[in-house]
């Protein structure tokens, strides 16, 4: 007889290959040099390398603004989507949604096409066009939702209460579609620190990105060093999202 | 004119939603300080009257005067009312003492003020010890009491509650009911109350008004409600009730179960069929024959704590329902005796089915939205016609297919020997049916209408 918790066996098998393995690659090679032995290298040559700092620096503020321009965009596109006075339909928000089952890097390329036909000049500019236009039904779809399911009689009682549509939206609403939010951030931001196919394509590779010189050592075989930034971002990235995690616990603590 | 004592008038109140009138000219006044319920089924619209008071939802026609003014156009926040919900909704990222202070800090009252304030309504509902818990760290009863004072510390000229015990569980619910009541009578406010639950509705209120389908069906305190139900709606769904065809021999005299009986009522004229109410406990039951108005046989007993309840088939086949503190044997012969006044007689909304239609041709007519054929006719076609259809010739099919029209069983009311159904047509007819056959609310049905038992008349106009 099989045991149920044999089933799980192929999903394990692929989680050692495609995500267990490949991490470990990573942190061997990041401790490696080019002959295979150990070293510290790699690492201390980033924090000592001005140009790396300078982009890793670089990338953190596009990924800061461009999350920031997310929210300043979708989180009033979500209230509007999520409230049947203003939208009485699904299609709207499939609408929003629908740009995402295009692949981004064949938005992007259009888009990069789209400014070089109207003569645009390439550079930050564009950059951070390019990113919010990929990156906000990420922050989109989250606030929505938390937004539709949010019970209504939260923000009457608001208003029973004596608060004006205003004073309801900041008092009420809002506080409760900070999970929505978190989670909006969490998708946006961690993903725009490794970008390199936007920058490229929409600044004719004049802004550099984190996600660029990693690709750009990985490119050049190398491997070691390439590694070695990776592994630095992924601690980053892994530092923020436990952080946000956190964030988002004491929420939805709040939210049952 | 304007009566001093009156805080809320609502007048001709009516709202649709599309097609559908949730309420249809709905009037009445609320006097200051009253403890008034607005009772009835789920859908008959005592939810929706609540919330146009509360200004949540506007009305399509009618208006609701406060103190003499119309207050149609004014947002909630500007309406000196609160309101305790049907689920609470305290907001779960603020504490207890903050949800309560919630109004109070949007006035931009001074802090002292606002927590002297909270803790005196804390108090007022016994959880001053609760301050700083989390909202949803509460039990429902807790949550409730919070919501209250959460209502009550911004002190408004009309508490509105949605079913504010619902949720709660039967012991629990009747703590809160006294609870209620001793607050409304310490504060002195007048109180909105909506539930379904009728026994709530008797226990708290001063004013009762029974509402269905849109419609309000009776207002009156709750010993008026409970004796002198105005139609067979009221009378079935307040308490436990033996609703019985009869005739209105002449004043004060009245012929049902075919046993001629001495009431108080006078002014229905002779011989005029009614609907005739007698509770359950106002039977009064012997094992000893003589002196009493009719026999029956006891068909069961039941005992229900203070009470048994009885059904008994009377000498003309009859059955009602008897409630006395002591048990009689199932099986034996018992007399029966109903005093004049606990005899209540409700005049009938009607004798028959009477449709509007138009003549299709000699043998068809046109009602319910369907054709029905009919009896040969010389009346040309296109002409108005009113029919009539005697509640026991409409013929119910289990198939809605194998009908005319379909439609669905919307109210049953037992009549002693008989059912009395209201069928719902998929136009949005009411048909009334007297059969012997058992329904359950919510069949659908198939209705037939045999030809020779549609009765045309023209209109005259």
């Amino acid at each position: 007889m099989i045991k149920r918790s044999n089933w799980s066996i192929p999903y394990f098998i692929f989680l050692i290959l495609f995500v267990v393995m490949p991490l470990v690659l990573v942190a061997v090679f990041a401790f490696q040099d080019g002959s295979g032995r150990f070293t510290l290298a790699n690492i201390t040559r980033f924090f000592t390398d001005k140009d790396a700092l300078a982009t890793f620096a670089l990338s953190i503020e596009i990924a800061i603004e461009n999350t920031a321009l997310c929210i300043l965009i979708g989180y009033p596109v979500a209230w509007i989507l999520s409230n049947k006075k203003y939208n009485h339909s699904t299609v709207t928000i499939i609408l929003f949604i629908l740009p995402m089952w295009i692949n981004a890097l064949m938005r992007t390329l259009a888009t990069a096409e789209l400014f070089n036909m109207l003569d645009f000049n390439l550079g930050k500019g564009t950059l951070l066009y390019g990113m919010v236009y990929d990156y906000l039904p990420f922050m989109i779809y989250p606030i929505y939702n938390i937004l539709n399911k949010m019970d209504k009689s939260y923000a009457e009682a608001a208003e029973d209460l004596g608060a004006n549509p205003w004073q309801v939206f900041w008092k009420v609403t809002f506080p409760l579609s900070i999970p929505g939010v978190a989670s909006g951030i969490l998708m946006v931001f961690m993903p725009t620190v490794s970008t390199f196919a936007i920058s490229e394509f929409l600044t004719n590779g004049k802004i550099k990105l984190f996600g660029t010189i990693i690709q750009e050592n990985i490119n050049s075989s190398m491997w070691n060093y390439g590694a070695a930034l990776s592994l630095v971002m992924l601690i980053i990235i892994g530092i923020t999202t436990l952080f946000s995690h956190k964030e988002e616990e004491n929420m939805e603590e709040g939210l049952i | 004119m304007a009566n001093q004592d009156v805080i809320i008038d609502i007048r001709h109140l009516s709202k649709s939603y599309g097609d559908k009138k949730v309420l249809d000219d709905i009037n009445f006044q609320i006097r200051k300080g009253e403890f008034i319920t607005l009772l009835g089924p789920s859908g008959c619209g005592k939810t929706t009257t609540l919330r146009i008071i509360a200004g949540f939802v506007e009305a399509s026609d009618g208006e609701v005067l406060l103190e003499g003014s119309d207050i149609s156009g004014i947002p909630p926040y500007k309406r000196p009312f609160n309101t305790v919900f049907q689920r609470y909704a305290l907001f779960p990222h603020l504490d207890v003492y903050d949800n309560v202070a919630f109004g109070l800090k949007l006035r931009n009252l001074p802090e002292e003020r606002i927590d002297q304030l909270v803790r005196r309504a804390l108090k007022l509902v016994s959880m001053s010890d609760y301050e700083s818990r989390d909202v949803d760290s509460l039990s429902g009863g807790q949550q409730q009491r919070v919501a209250i004072a959460r209502a009550l510390v911004n002190k408004p000229q009309v508490l509105l509650l949605d079913e504010p015990l619902a949720a709660l569980d039967l012991k629990m619910r009747k703590d809160m009911q006294m609870e209620l009541k001793e607050m409304h009578e310490k504060i002195g406010i007048t109180f909105i109350y909506v539930t379904h639950d009728q026994e709530e509705a008797l226990t708290l209120s001063d004013t009762i008004v029974v509402m269905n389908e849109g419609r309000i069906q009776q207002i009156g305190t709750p010993t008026e409600i409970y004796n002198e139900p105005q139609n067979e709606f009221v009378a079935d769904f307040i308490g436990e009730s033996n609703i019985l065809n009869g005739t209105m021999v002449c004043d004060r005299k009245v012929n049902f179960i075919e046993h001629e009986f001495e009431c108080v009522d006078e002014g229905f004229g002779e011989n005029t069929p009614v609907d005739v109410v007698i509770r359950p406990e106002d039977i009064y039951i012997m094992s000893k024959l003589e002196g009493a108005q009719f026999t029956a046989t006891v068909k069961s007993c039941t005992f229900k704590g203070v009470h048994y309840q009885m059904f008994v088939d009377t000498d003309k086949g009859y059955e009602l329902m008897v409630q006395d503190y002591n048990a009689f044997e199932v099986g034996s012969t018992v007399g029966l005796f109903i005093k004049p006044f606990d005899i209540q007689v409700m005049r009938k909304p009607r004798t028959c089915n009477s449709f509007e239609g138009e003549i299709i041709d000699s043998t068809h007519v046109w009602i319910l939205g369907e054709s029905f054929e009919c009896r040969e006719t010389s009346l040309e076609p296109g002409t108005k016609v009113k029919v009539d259809v005697e509640f026991d010739k409409i013929d119910l099919q289990d198939h809605q297919e194998e009908g005319t029209v379909d439609g669905e069983v919307h109210f049953i009311l037992y009549k002693g020997n008989h059912y009395h159904l209201t069928i719902l047509t998929a136009h949005g007819d009411h048909i009334y049916v007297d059969t012997q056959d058992i329904w359950d609310k919510g069949d659908l049905v198939g209705i037939n209408i045999a030809p020779e038992d549609l009765i045309i008349t023209e209109c005259n106009d």
